[in-house]
């Protein structure tokens, strides 16, 4: 049995359509209940749902061979892991973005309110700009506009809530993708399952 | 008391058979102090696994470390010989952050160093050690061998920045073969790609990779892998080019041991003559080492009672009497003598003083 975990939300539900469509159906997952865990033993796999941050830590720690996390809670949180396959969904990109009209002021240590600490760290080091990272946990956008931060690294899918709040997008740090990822050791052991599976999701891409 | 009864744990019992069989192949354990000067781990700060390490000023004023790593301190106390090997074994252990919990902790490694003129028999012989140590933990295991001269020669062949090439021997190690796609537009990846998606018996991997070393340092490096698996003919070592050391400090063959039950590599190793010439030596150097903390993942024989007996007595218990009693019921299994039933305690059955036969 390979143990899948899948990211709550509207991407999990894509994700596992593609599961679905690659022959790795376990219908009872759509069930409007409150099960935690759901399997097919035919298609021998068992599907669980988890918060999509969680995914890799689950993956990686082996209580899931597989898993489907976002690229950017990849680069974070670098979790020891395979990263078998980009499924082209759940697109997005890690961006700066800063009040509009916004003049960086180099001669000044730039203030960055973001979740992804170390995505900032490394792409500010890459610059040789000397910023002071401040951790948030949520509302980032606030941020700037209250005067916390001079800008935010964070996800822009549309932009809309940048506008929306005066905000815009200043640079692009990386592209964000959702990733099929695997546990090292797991795939030692199942690497012809894993991978059929992981060819199988492969049929399943839409390339833009 | 019956040992079969006690049995010690099962990572004990492993340190105990890895260390029998590490002397039986004429390693010697190698034992030593849990402090080294910080100035050592400054100088090769890349080689650790973790970046940190835990310092103090000593009463001198030296700047001293808890040891984050045992091969650098061998490294340093051997000397350079040309016409032979020293071989030493170690269980030590080290001060490291924990991945997952990013703070230090104190882990048990116990591994091996083959140093000196390293040859074929030497390097095979590290490996089998490295083979049978996994049997030795479990028998469901498998040893992963990678080449790290066919990697370089592979990447090397796409021509790209140090950044870019960086990036790709990071795609390798996550088998992100779309990654690799991404970096290289344009170019020819299909060595890479092959490096990425070859894995398992060494033959069929080999063989699948020929096409694309059939000169220089790649073939060379590909027969080297080829003869050594050949040579060592161990139904559970495979290839995987997914283990990427740094190339910094390791060269040539470097491997990982994996345990089914066990989600994380256990044993990693390989051949660091780039870490030796780095600490101006001439010599060779293979070895590898065990993560000995992950073993406690293996589960076994977990205890489902604290204490076989518990033995009750009261105020009135005079004291020759219930040594006796704890003798006679300790033939028996282990034994607890309490005034009363502590919380959380669980036992196999509870006796009374006055219940206990003290006559052979």
């Amino acid at each position: 049995m390979i143990n899948v975990a899948l990211p709550k939300g509207r991407l999990g539900e894509k994700v596992y359509g593609m599961f679905a469509a690659a022959g790795y159906e376990c219908p009872s997952i759509l069930e409007n209940n409150r099960r935690l865990i759901f399997e097919n033993p035919v298609s021998g796999v068992r599907y669980f749902w988890v918060k999509p941050s969680d995914v890799a830590i689950y993956v990686e720690r082996g209580a899931a061979d597989m898993g489907v996390a976002g690229k950017d809670i990849l680069l974070e949180y670098r979790p020891d892991v395979y990263e078998l396959l980009d499924l082209n969904i759940g697109k997005c990109r890690m961006a700066v973005a800063a009040k509009v009209g916004f003049h960086d002021d180099t001669e000044k240590t730039l203030r960055v309110a973001t979740k992804f600490t170390r995505i900032a760290r490394k792409y500010y080091a890459g610059l040789g700009r000397d910023i002071d990272i401040i951790h948030l946990n949520g509302s980032i956008e606030l941020a700037p506009i209250l005067g916390l931060s001079d800008v935010i690294v964070d996800i822009v899918e549309t932009g809309k809530t940048l506008l929306e709040n005066n905000l815009e997008p200043v640079e692009t740090i990386v592209p964000i993708s959702a990733r099929l990822i695997a546990n090292k050791a797991s795939f030692k052991f199942n690497s012809g399952r894993i991978e059929a599976i992981a060819e199988g999701l492969k049929g399943q891409i839409k390339y833009d | 008391m019956n040992p079969a009864q006690y049995p010690l744990k099962r990572e004990e019992r492993v340190l105990f058979e890895l260390r029998s069989l590490y002397q039986k192949y004429g390693y010697a354990r190698y034992k030593m102090g849990k402090f080294e000067e910080y100035d050592l781990y400054v100088r090769n700060k890349d080689f650790l696994v973790s970046d940190g390490v835990i310092t103090f000023t000593d009463t001198d004023g030296r700047l001293m470390a808890l040891k984050p790593d045992v091969t650098l301190s061998i490294i340093k106390n051997t000397r350079d010989r040309e016409d032979c090997v020293q071989k030493v074994y170690y269980s030590e252990n080290v001060y490291r952050i924990s991945g997952s919990t990013r703070q230090f902790k104190e882990i048990m490694q116990t591994g091996l160093e083959c140093i000196g003129d390293v040859d074929l028999y030497n390097l095979c012989e590290v490996i089998s050690l490295a083979a049978a140590s996994l049997d030795a933990i479990d028998p469901e295991n498998v040893l992963e061998l990678s080449h790290l001269g066919v990697i370089a020669a592979l990447v090397n062949a796409l021509e790209l920045e140090p950044d870019a090439a960086s990036a790709v021997l990071t795609c390798i190690g996550e088998k992100n073969a779309d990654g690799v796609r991404k970096l290289c537009p344009g170019r020819d990846v299909g060595g890479v790609l092959q490096l990425i998606s070859a894995h398992g018996d060494p033959a069929v991997v080999i063989a699948a990779l020929r096409p694309w070393c059939r000169q220089g340092l790649a073939k060379a490096a590909l027969d080297e892998l080829e003869t050594v698996t050949g040579l060592l003919n161990l139904p559970k070592v495979q290839i995987d080019f997914s283990t990427v050391n740094d190339m910094n400090y390791y060269n040539g063959i470097v491997f990982q041991g994996y345990i089914r039950a066990i989600p994380e590599g256990v044993l990693s190793g390989g051949q660091y003559d780039k870490l030796m010439q780095r600490m101006g030596r001439e010599s060779r150097a293979v070895g590898f080492a065990i993560y000995m903390d992950l073993l406690e993942r293996l589960g076994g024989e977990g205890r489902a009672y604290d204490v076989d007996t518990l033995l009750l007595y009261d105020d009135k218990a005079d004291v020759p009497t219930l040594n006796q009693a704890v003798e006679r019921l300790s033939r028996e299994g282990s034994v607890q003598a309490q005034r009363a039933v502590p919380d959380k305690l669980k036992y196999r059955r509870l006796v009374r003083l006055e219940e206990v036969d003290c006559h052979d």
